[in-house]
Formats: structure tokens, C-alpha cells, sequence
């Protein structure tokens, strides 16, 4: 859009304090109304899919595990999805729920940190410690199960890399069910909070027509009520075997998504206690051996924390892909500030943007150069302090 | 020891900036600083802009967009300033080491003082690897 003499420029990035990852958006201001939005991409481009071709298939499952660290199962579930598809084999019955355990282990994880982020831009530092505090309990439980925090490495072509082992699973159990109480404490204290509730009802609302316009996906596009989940649509794992629901919404602003992400924790406890109720006292095969991939096509998707994740490989039959192309489900979620932000007034900003739960890492595909440009980018602490501030007000009014 | 130094240990102010990493090591940094293991009793804070910081915590391969970016940032901290290098891709590029985009590792763009390896560190890790610098500095 054009600089005319009364919009004013807020840059925001690349490097600020509270987003995690380096990103540059720039406000275009009339006074305090948001007017235009522009994004630009590409500090955390690692030319994964070009290194992609050139790693063996069981390298590259570790490979795309580090495309993104937060939902870091979702790119080997949806890489893994892809080569069975290819191939046309199926997994063994373990094999599947062990997947859908951690494929849901880290939803609650996910979604426990976007709601302490959220928390953090309202100037709400309780709920980010909060939600932060009730997060380790997860992580423990990735410990006790995959050897690591992050990056569980639990998957492989034809099955996953590690059992759970029956002798784990009844304290597995115990730590999930005092995760289920921690998790309803703070969800009542989220949802009842009248300042909470004040200042994310009507903000950043994304109507089920933007939802189509920009094909977004995940907790956005079920927060405006359109009904999509890669789990239940395309099913694959053990989905198809356990008992849970969609989560929906109407109204498609800042706390339908919330309310939708926390719902969302609860169903995934849901499908892990049913998941271990399956395989506890069970002996069975946990993978089956891949010996070649044969030349062709495939295709597999999953359902991340943020929306579907997808992932196209075409092989001709040697050691590594030829092609591997992978869409994140951040690509088309966070395009839609051009519908929610603009018309918005400046301290909302932080939290539409957060809104959508951007995973930049998992997004950029594809660099674009400009070394001419050089700005001075250091501006969003001032954003968050006006966001604090709003909250502040609102709750002296209540 | 000059003043400048021992000023430099008390309370140590850490910078974070992330040179295109996967966002683990970033997460991780955070966590270090929520409940579980609050660095806050250390006198370690989180600052905004690198012109408070006494350490700059980088992460990440450091890729050819960020580069300049990421001397600018070392370049504005006021010295002496400590440079720890956090996870596998920053001290050495880890797997993404024969990537076109790769800028770094790290070392090769601002000089390191600590490496932290990991895919990612521990926040345990983390810890053990900022009371190192305070003894360093002493």
C-alpha cells in the first residue's frame, strides 16, 4: 500500500523480545486504527526441503522433526503418513495408538503454551506462568516415554522407534489424570475471568467467509465454526478407534480460539486415556521393516496443534526423495490479518496476531531476498506495553 | 578484574535472539525462566532490547537473511558483552550444516564465549552453562 502523509509505520521485528522467532510485520497506522498489515518471511528459512532430497528416507524423519520444536511430532506423523501412503502399507495396531498418544501429548503442550504466550502479550503474567508451570508435567511425561523433552525422534517409517512399556503405563496414567485437573483449574479460571473475557470478546473476529477466502485450517477455522479436522475427515493412526469429538465455535475472535484450544486439551486427554486402555497388559509388534520405497507418489496429512499439516514425496524408487514439498498449516493461517487486524485499533494487534498461533519456522518454504532494505526494527515491546495498558484499563472499569 | 567486569557479574540481563533455529532452543529459554526453574532468583532477567543486555543468548543456524541482522544486534549490546551459542545448530549447524541458506554456525559472524551443545539443551543444561559464565567473568 502507498505511504500517504497520515499513516504512520509501526515496524515490528525481526528481532523482539516476545516472539520467539525473528519476523517482520509492518502496521500501516491512520491515528490509532490499523489501516494496512504487511508481513515479510524468510529469518528462519533452512532450505529443508532442498536438504530433504538429499538424505536417506529414514533421515529424513529427524530431519523434518526439526522443522518446528514445538509441534515436532506433527512433520514426522504427516512425513511418515506420506510414505506408508506411497507405499500402501498399514502399521501395526501398537504402532498407531503409541502414535496418536504423543500426536496428542503435544497438542496439550501446544496449546498450554500459545495460552500462556496469550496470557503474557494481555499483560496477564499469572496465566503465562500458570500455563507454563502445568506444561512441565507434559514435557515430564515425553521424558518418561521418549528419552527427551522435545524432539521425541518416536516415529519411523512403518511403526515408531520405541515402545511404551506396559510397566510405564499405570504411571503414565497417574500423571495424566493430575494433568486433567490442573488443565479444568485453569481453564475455569481462564473462561470465568471477567477482564479476559472483556478484552478478547469481538477482537481479531474472522467471519466463516475469511475462513474460505484464505483457506485456513485448525483451531482458527473450527473457531469460526467450519468444521474441519484432518483426524476425523481422512482418518489415520488411531483415530478412527477411540471415541472423542470436533471442537467447534461461533464467533471466531480471539477467545472462541482460546476456548477452542482449551476444549481441545480436554478431547486429547480423552483420546490418551482411551489409547492406553487399548494397548496396557498387550504384547505386539511395534513397526514393521521398510526394506525399499518403491517408485511413485504419496501423499499424507495430519492434524497439528495449529491445522493440517501436508506433505507430498515423489520417489523413483532410489535412496531419497526427488521431491518433497511440505505445507504447514501457519501458511494459511497467518494471512488472515489482513481480514482481522485491519479496522482494529493498535494495542489489539499483539494478541490478533498471536491469535492464530503462528509457527513461522514451520512456514517458510520459500526465501525472498531483499538486501537493500535496512530498518531500524526494534519497536514491539512499545506494542505489548499499549496492549498491557488496555487491559489495565478495562480492569479499573469492571 | 576491572569495574566494568564486576559490574558485569551481578545481575547478568540475557538478550535472546533467535538466527533462524526450529524454536526449541527458544522455548526452552523461556521455560528456564517459568516457575519450574526460575532463573529469576539468579538475578537473571529477560530484557527487550539488546542495548540492556550483559549476554546474548543466540540460537539457531544463523541463516543468510539473519546475518546482518545478527551482527547489528552484537553490535548495539554495550561491552563487555557474553555471546553464549544455545543448541546443536548454533555451535556447529548441526544437520542443517550443508543447507544454501546456512549463514553461520554462529562463531564464524560474532566471536562465542560459551557453546551450550543439545538438540535441545535441557534447561538444566542452560543453567549449569550461565553459572559458567558467571565464573568466567569472576
Amino acid at each position: 500500500m502507498k505511504n500517504n502523509k497520515k499513516t504512520v509505520i509501526v515496524p515490528i521485528g525481526p528481532y523482539h523480545p516476545l516472539l520467539e522467532e525473528p519476523e517482520f510485520f509492518a502496521l500501516y497506522c491512520d491515528g490509532e486504527k490499523i489501516v494496512d498489515v504487511e508481513w515479510q518471511a524468510g529469518y528462519n528459512h533452512r532450505g529443508i526441503e532442498k536438504l530433504s532430497e538429499s538424505k536417506h528416507w529414514d533421515q529424513v524423519t529427524f530431519l523434518v522433526e526439526r522443522i518446528c520444536g514445538i509441534c515436532s511430532t506433527s512433520h514426522p506423523f504427516a512425513y511418515c503418513n506420506t510414505i506408508e501412503n506411497l507405499i500402501g502399507m498399514t502399521i501395526p495396531e501398537r504402532a498407531k495408538y503409541i502414535r496418536s498418544i504423543i500426536g496428542e501429548l503435544e497438542r496439550i503442550h501446544s496449546h498450554l503454551l500459545w495460552m500462556g504466550l496469550a496470557g503474557h502479550f494481555l499483560g496477564y503474567n499469572t496465566v503465562f506462568m500458570w500455563a507454563w508451570k502445568y506444561r512441565e508435567p507434559v514435557l515430564d511425561l515425553f521424558e518418561i516415554i521418549s528419552g527427551n523433552r522435545n524432539h521425541y525422534a518416536m516415529f519411523k517409517i512403518g511403526g515408531v522407534r520405541r515402545n511404551i512399556e506396559n510397566e510405564d503405563i499405570p504411571k503414565i496414567r497417574k500423571m495424566l489424570a493430575e494433568i486433567k485437573g490442573q488443565l479444568e483449574m485453569l481453564i475455569g479460571a481462564v473462561l470465568d475471568d471477567p477482564v479476559l473475557t472483556a478484552r478478547l470478546k469481538n477482537v481479531g473476529v474472522l467471519t466463516k467467509q475469511d475462513i474460505k477466502n484464505f483457506g485456513s485450517v485448525g483451531p482458527v477455522a473450527r473457531a469460526s465454526g467450519v468444521d474441519v479436522d484432518v483426524r476425523r475427515d481422512e482418518p489415520y493412526a488411531a483415530y478412527p478407534l477411540v471415541e472423542w469429538s470436533v471442537i467447534t465455535a461461533k464467533n471466531g475472535d480471539v477467545l472462541d480460539k482460546a476456548v477452542v484450544r482449551l476444549s481441545e486439551c480436554l478431547e486429547a486427554v480423552k483420546i490418551i486415556t482411551q489409547c492406553l486402555d487399548a494397548i496396557e497388559g498387550k504384547a505386539g509388534e511395534i513397526g514393521e521393516e521398510v526394506r525399499r520405497v518403491p517408485e511413485g507418489e504419496g501423499i499424507g496429512r495430519h492434524e497439528a496443534p495449529r491445522g493440517e499439516c501436508f506433505h507430498y514425496i515423489r520417489s523413483d524408487g532410489a535412496n531419497s526423495p526427488v521431491r518433497h514439498k511440505i505445507r504447514a498449516p501457519s501458511y494459511t493461517n497467518v494471512p488472515t490479518f489482513k481480514a482481522s487486524c485491519i479496522g482494529q485499533t493498535i494495542s489489539d494487534v499483539a494478541i490478533i496476531l498471536a491469535g492464530v498461533d503462528p509457527c513461522y519456522c514451520c512456514t517458510e518454504r520459500v526465501a525472498v531476498y531483499d538486501a537493500g532494505k535496512k530498518k531500524k526494527l526494534y519497536d514491539f515491546q512499545h506494542l505489548v506495553e499499549l496492549s498491557k495498558q488496555k487491559t489495565e484499563r478495562i480492569r479499573k472499569e469492571i | 578484574m576491572n569495574l566494568k567486569t564486576k559490574a558485569l557479574k551481578k545481575s547478568l540481563w540475557v538478550y535472546h535472539m533467535s538466527g533462524g533455529s526450529c524454536n526449541n532452543c527458544d522455548i526452552e529459554i523461556l521455560d528456564c525462566l517459568t516457575p519450574k526453574f526460575d532463573l529469576e532468583r539468579f538475578g537473571i532477567v529477560l530484557v527487550g532490547s539488546p542495548r540492556h543486555a550483559d549476554v546474548l543468548l543466540c540460537t539457531g543456524i544463523v541463516n543468510k537473511k539473519c546475518v546482518e541482522r545478527v551482527k547489528e544486534v552484537y553490535e548495539q549490546t554495550a561491552k563487555p558483552c557474553v555471546v553464549v551459542a544455545i543448541g546443536a545448530c548454533a555451535c556447529s549447524g548441526g544437520m542443517f550444516r550443508d543447507s544454501y541458506e546456512m549463514g553461520g554456525p554462529l562463531n564464524k559472524i560474532i566471536p562465542v564465549d560459551i557453546y551450550i551443545p543439545g538438540c535441545p539443551p535441557k534447561p538444566e543444561a542452560m543453567i549449569a552453562g550461565i553459572v559458567k559464565v558467571l565464573e568466567k567473568l569472576k
